[in-house]
């Protein structure tokens, strides 16, 4: 048996060890396209920052892990995926058939149709080397523009910050991090920006990046409304897509990334996905959605890997949570934070302790959350959520007062009724 | 170390916050909490000053032990010039407020002025700020803890408040923390309302060192076992509370009751601590829920309490179904025997009020009673009270008159004035059990003699908590000697005064007394303090301490003559029990105290005394 | 044989001793902000819930760690966060479904319970035996085991 996996990072690795550790006399390969070892890119930022070197990004710290392992790996980039015939074409390589194979390749970047955004000096921020290039020219006192405030927007900020730099940033939506935090946590989140310093600019668009003939600026954005923007640097962060490009012609049915079952396994027989690539189903809606998060990745590496060497095992689905750290300023959102029809919902917000929580009811039971400067015990929201556990007489607690989650958790879940 | 060197000056007037220095030289010599706050009261006051004035100030003092690993390290104490006696007050409190001010990064708040509008101070770690008290002004204390964490979004907010009695001026207002945890002697609470400060919110997470943490852990775990292994803070205690006192006093003819006309109560068995663990007849259930710890407390005697929900005083009224603080000692003589009431729900709902609204329930359990007599004499009637029959043993009397108070209206208005202003009133200041405008507790002085002394020197009014000789005249702590016999209680009195200024200041608490002597106490001060802490040393601090109280005292014009017990103690024989025939020997105990503490006749301190102690 | 941590909530008291314990193991002062245990107070009922890690099987704290900053300890069945490693994504935070990993802003680590290397502070600071570190077959943490295979996506089918 030949298990085969396209993508070397926390969905690929896992899976990989969690085959090699199921089925011993298989043979496990990991292709990854990168010149490095298994990094992860939640640590960039903590890189940028110079909060820990290349190496704190690497997924395994013992470099020959996998080799002990005994996991064969390949760095080379798939060109095609043949599902009949069961091969895969490589860049500069021979190639190579499987077993089964496990999709991987996690999300690319995307690259808004804007001029301008080819040429040295605006970058993405998505791998350790658009990282290296960052760093390189994010010197103390120049102008950086950061187009997008999502996620990675968000959490690259404060290694610029660090840096000494002045930046501004450039949002398309209404609030920051629209996909994750709704008007009010997006709205304190651009306060708390702005009070740090950093120009934000929602609700703006960028439509090109002008190189600039003028003293010393690099380049001239030019956008609508605001007027434009000098900048050194130009940091792309305006989202991510599953990276499906390589399975044109394989046959596997693509909606937004690789469409699985409930095991995982795309619309061609053998054939899996795992991570930011595979659009499984959402837990909560019931929907098919990409989740390109962390915790998604290594559980659903798990779970492809369990049904890849004949264990079937189910995934009940994945679920929307996310937890940003933008200058200091901590937001979590769970599930339908953006609730649902005929449920309930709570919420306070203290703007001057830039602290607020809201939590989404369906019935009695929670179904989503969002907090801002929260950090002690959020995982219990999950557990609220994921559990469905009705919470009875607690529901009431909750909505005269969100901030008595534990209290409610441990009252409903662990105290018989006293 | 220990000290967090930091105090917060908050100029309500001017609406600032200010961090200063602790004054590390003060700090040697009164240790904290009580010492410390009334070095810096003493310092800062003028002791003629009319308490409810803006010229009065409002300390809140942690010691160095609070916040630590040490048993008991959750006390902190409210100084200020008290508004129910005028005297030096100084009311302590355990609950978790006090560790959390502490770890915050702060020994000490300095209230000073009064706020043009009510306001809050929120702490969080180093920043403090005052806010305007929107909301919670006009509230129960129970109701501005809830909005308080609510607002601030944040359950482990701990608060210190003033309900609605300490805003409207009752004089024994107290102020009550983390819900039924008070500062609640000597109308502190309504220095704070004078004050136009409603409540103190504070979350710390700084945390507190100690100088030698290891030989400091060694120490206080040491010291936790002599408490786990004594039968008074290791068994007694946590199953009774302090209400293990109940039955005991009652039989040697020690419990006051209807204003001390007796001194046995017929109905004590009914609401002492073996009753709380009983089955109701009517529900089934018990009234004690649980015992429950203030922080770091490893005897564990807080009581937690739930009344019948068919009880009559809470029948319809879900908000008071839930479990509370229950019935201490003092509180359910205070409320009961003193009043004459044994309807042991009806105590704990009196008691639920108390802490909801912020007043304290000895002075106004004795307060009533005093009222009781005075109605039963024909001198208040029923037009007086609103056609409230304030019979003795009336528990609706104790109840509607818990409410009334709390909310300062009807007959609550007079009754909030305090026994002795009362009493005066009714033209009967004789009937007031009170000494310096303060009423005295649950234990009667013609039946503990040592105890009358305790009374009469108090520096903050009558009061038990300023020399416990009940233990050692009842309990044989730290050895027995006889409560019906004057001879050796000036000594005593004295020595217990000292070493509960002492104990007070720490940081820890006094029931660890029980058990502990200063010769426990000063290792533990000694591995987390700076300097070098010897018993003698400590010793000397109480007694330094006690002295400043005094001075105080003195110069806000009080005399020996103050120094004295109700009419009714001196002249009135016990009428029955092993005391039955006797009254207080205060004239045999009271020359020998002057003499021990180095005071002239007139009970004022001499110059060599103030100089030995580095006073002069 | 491997020990847990038992905890009664009928005998604890709420004196946060073992917070005290815990935080001065940990951080070398006494700061129950940073314990990792807590103890939660239900006011109305009269009652106090310790709580803290169960060390559980699944460790989603350590499957969702990013930088493999969170291993086991084999001699304590502890999940171990490595300062050196931890990165202070806080991902695992918003993974563990029972919330008993948590972030130190002051340090920019998560911290959670490492069981003391074998010799919990807070069981031995406990005066009411309300936590105890003992066998771990027996220890009743079976209710919160199933609540934690409800939050398990794959248990179903692997038990």
């Amino acid at each position: 048996m030949r298990h085969v996996i396209i993508g070397a990072g926390p969905a690929g690795v896992t899976a990989a060890e969690t085959l090699r550790k199921q089925d011993p006399a298989a043979e496990v390969v990991l292709i990854g396209d990168e010149p490095e070892p298994a990094y992860s890119r939640m640590a960039i930022p903590y890189y940028l920052s110079n909060k820990i070197g290349e190496r704190g990004t690497y997924l395994r710290h013992d470099p020959d892990h996998l080799d002990k392992l005994g996991i064969g790996q390949i760095q080379s980039r798939v060109t095609r995926v043949d599902g009949a015939a069961k091969q895969l074409q490589l860049a500069g390589k021979d190639p190579v058939g499987f077993d089964r194979l496990l999709l991987a390749t996690g999300s690319n970047p995307i690259k808004p149709p804007i001029q301008g955004l080819d040429q040295p000096g605006v970058h993405h921020c998505w791998t350790l080397e658009d990282a290296r290039n960052i760093v390189k020219y994010a010197e103390p006192g120049s102008r950086v523009v950061l187009m997008g405030a999502g996620f990675i927007g968000c959490i690259i900020m404060e290694a610029l910050v660090a840096r000494g730099v002045k930046l501004t940033v450039v949002e398309m939506g209404d609030r920051m991090v629209p996909r994750m935090m709704d008007q009010a946590s997006g709205n304190l989140i651009k306060q708390w920006c702005l009070g740090k310093g950093v120009d934000v600019h929602t609700s703006t668009r960028v439509l090109g990046v002008e190189t600039s003939n003028s003293g010393g600026v690099r380049f001239r954005l030019t956008c609508d409304p605001v007027d434009a923007i000098d900048a050194d640097l130009v940091v792309v962060a305006a989202g991510v897509k599953p990276a499906t490009g390589y399975l044109d012609g394989s046959g596997i049915e693509i909606g937004q990334g690789v469409v699985v079952n409930d095991f995982l396994e795309s619309s061609v027989p053998g054939i899996y996905a795992a991570g930011d690539t595979c659009e499984g189903m959402d837990w909560g809606t019931g929907q098919r959605a990409v989740h390109a998060i962390q915790p998604v990745a290594a559980e659903t590496g798990r779970t492809a890997a369990l049904n890849m060497c004949g264990r079937p095992t189910r995934h009940t689905g994945s679920m929307a949570m996310n937890v940003l750290d933008t200058l200091g300023l901590i937001s979590v959102s769970y599930g339908q934070w953006m609730g649902v029809d005929g449920g309930d919902e709570v919420h306070r917000i203290d703007e001057s302790a830039y602290r607020y929580i809201k939590l989404q009811f369906q019935e009695d039971r929670l179904v989503g959350a969002i907090t801002l400067g929260m950090t002690e015990h959020v995982g219990v929201l999950r557990g609220l959520i994921q559990t469905r556990l009705p919470l009875g007489r607690w529901k009431q607690h909750l909505m005269e007062d969100p901030t008595r989650i534990m209290e409610a958790y441990l009252g409903a879940a662990q105290l018989t009724a006293g | 170390m220990s000290w967090q060197k930091k105090i917060l000056r908050v100029n309500l007037t001017e609406g600032t916050c200010t961090p200063e220095p602790l004054n590390m030289e003060w700090a040697a010599d009164y240790l904290g909490q009580r010492g410390l706050g009334t070095k810096y009261l003493v310092e800062e006051v003028d002791p003629k000053v009319d308490p409810v004035s803006p010229d009065n100030k409002l300390i809140f003092a942690t010691g160095p032990l609070t916040g630590t690993a040490a048993s008991t390290g959750a006390r902190y104490s409210v100084v200020t010039k008290g508004a129910l006696t005028g005297a030096i007050a100084c009311s302590n409190s355990g609950g978790y407020f006090g560790a959390e001010l502490k770890f915050a990064g702060w020994d000490m708040i300095i209230f000073e002025g009064k706020a043009p509008k009510p306001v809050y101070l929120y702490i969080n770690d180093d920043q403090a700020e005052l806010i305007p008290a929107d909301g919670i002004w006009g509230k129960s204390v129970w109701e501005a803890d809830k909005i308080l964490h609510d607002r601030h979004q944040d359950p482990q907010l701990k608060i210190s408040a003033i309900g609605r009695s300490g805003e409207e001026g009752v004089m024994y207002a107290c102020i009550v923390n983390d819900l039924h945890r008070a500062a609640g002697r000597s109308g502190v609470g309504t220095v704070m309302g004078s004050k136009n400060l409603k409540a103190v919110a504070v979350r710390g997470t700084i945390g507190v060192s100690v100088k030698d943490p290891q030989r400091f852990m060694q120490t206080v775990t040491e010291k936790k076992k002599i408490l786990a292994g004594n039968p008074v803070t290791g068994q007694g205690l946590p199953t009774y509370g302090t209400q293990v006192l109940m039955n005991v006093i009652n039989e040697v003819g020690a419990l006051p009751t209807r204003n001390s006309s007796a001194v046995q109560f017929d109905g004590a068995s009914k609401i002492s601590g073996e009753a709380m663990h009983e089955p109701r007849a009517s529900d089934g259930k018990t009234n004690l829920v649980t015992n429950q710890a203030c922080f770091g407390c490893t005897i564990a005697c807080g009581r937690i309490s739930r009344i019948d929900k068919e009880h009559y005083t809470v029948k319809n009224r879900p908000e008071y179904w839930g479990a509370s603080g229950g019935l201490e000692y003092e509180n359910a003589w205070s409320l009961g025997a003193d009043c004459g009431v044994d309807d042991l729900d009806a105590l704990t709902f009196a008691n639920y009020i108390c802490n909801e609204q912020g007043f304290d329930p000895i002075t106004f359990g004795a307060t009533l009673a005093a009222a009781m007599e005075l109605y039963e004499k024909g001198v208040i009637t029923d037009a007086d009270t609103g056609g409230v029959k304030l019979n003795f043993g009336s528990a609706e009397a104790l109840t509607t008159m818990a409410e009334q108070v709390g909310k300062n209206e009807g007959f609550g208005k007079i009754l909030g004035l305090g026994s002795k202003r009362l009493c005066e009133k009714y033209g009967h200041p004789e009937l007031s059990m009170s000494v310096k405008g303060q009423e005295f507790p649950a234990y009667d002085p013609r039946g503990i003699q040592g105890m009358g002394l305790t009374y009469a020197t108090s520096n903050r009014g009558a009061c038990h908590l300023r020399s416990y000789t009940v233990a050692s005249e009842i309990l044989g702590i730290p050895e027995k000697t006889d409560p019906l016999v004057t001879g050796g209680k000036a000594g005593l009195v004295k020595a217990f005064q000292d070493a509960t200024a002492a104990v007070d200041s720490s940081g820890l608490c006094l029931f660890t007394t029980f058990a502990w002597t200063l010769e426990d106490f000063y290792p533990q001060i000694d591995a987390a303090c700076e300097g070098e802490w010897t018993l003698e040393r400590l010793a000397q601090t109480g007694e330094r301490i006690w002295n400043l109280e005094r001075q105080f005292n003195l110069a806000a014009g009080f005399t020996a003559q103050d120094d004295t017990l109700p009419k009714r103690m001196l002249t009135e024989p016990a009428t029955s029990g092993p005391a039955k025939g006797k009254v207080n020997g205060l004239d045999q105990m009271l020359p020998e105290y002057y003499e021990l503490r180095g005071w002239t006749k007139e009970g004022v301190p001499t110059s060599d005394t103030l100089q030995n102690l580095g006073l002069s | 044989m491997q020990r847990s941590l038992y905890i009664s909530p009928d005998k604890c008291t709420g004196c946060l001793q073992c917070e005290m314990a815990c935080s001065f193991e940990h951080e070398g002062t006494f700061n129950p902000a940073k314990s990792r245990i807590k103890v939660f107070t239900f006011h109305s009922e009269g009652r106090f819930v310790p709580y803290t890690c169960t060390q559980c099987d699944e460790a989603w704290c350590m499957s969702a760690c990013p930088t493999e900053a969170i291993s086991l300890d084999a001699a304590t069945g502890a999940k171990m966060v490595n300062d050196a490693l931890c990165v202070g994504c806080k991902v695992c935070t918003i993974a563990c479904p029972f919330g008993t990993i948590n972030y130190n802003s002051v340090t920019g680590k998560v911290i959670k319970c490492d069981l003391c290397g074998g010799d919990p502070a807070c069981a031995k600071a406990c005066p009411t035996q309300a936590i105890t570190y003992i066998d771990a077959e027996g220890t009743g943490y079976d209710r919160m085991r199933a609540w934690a295979s409800r939050t398990d996506n794959q248990s179903a089918a692997r038990a």
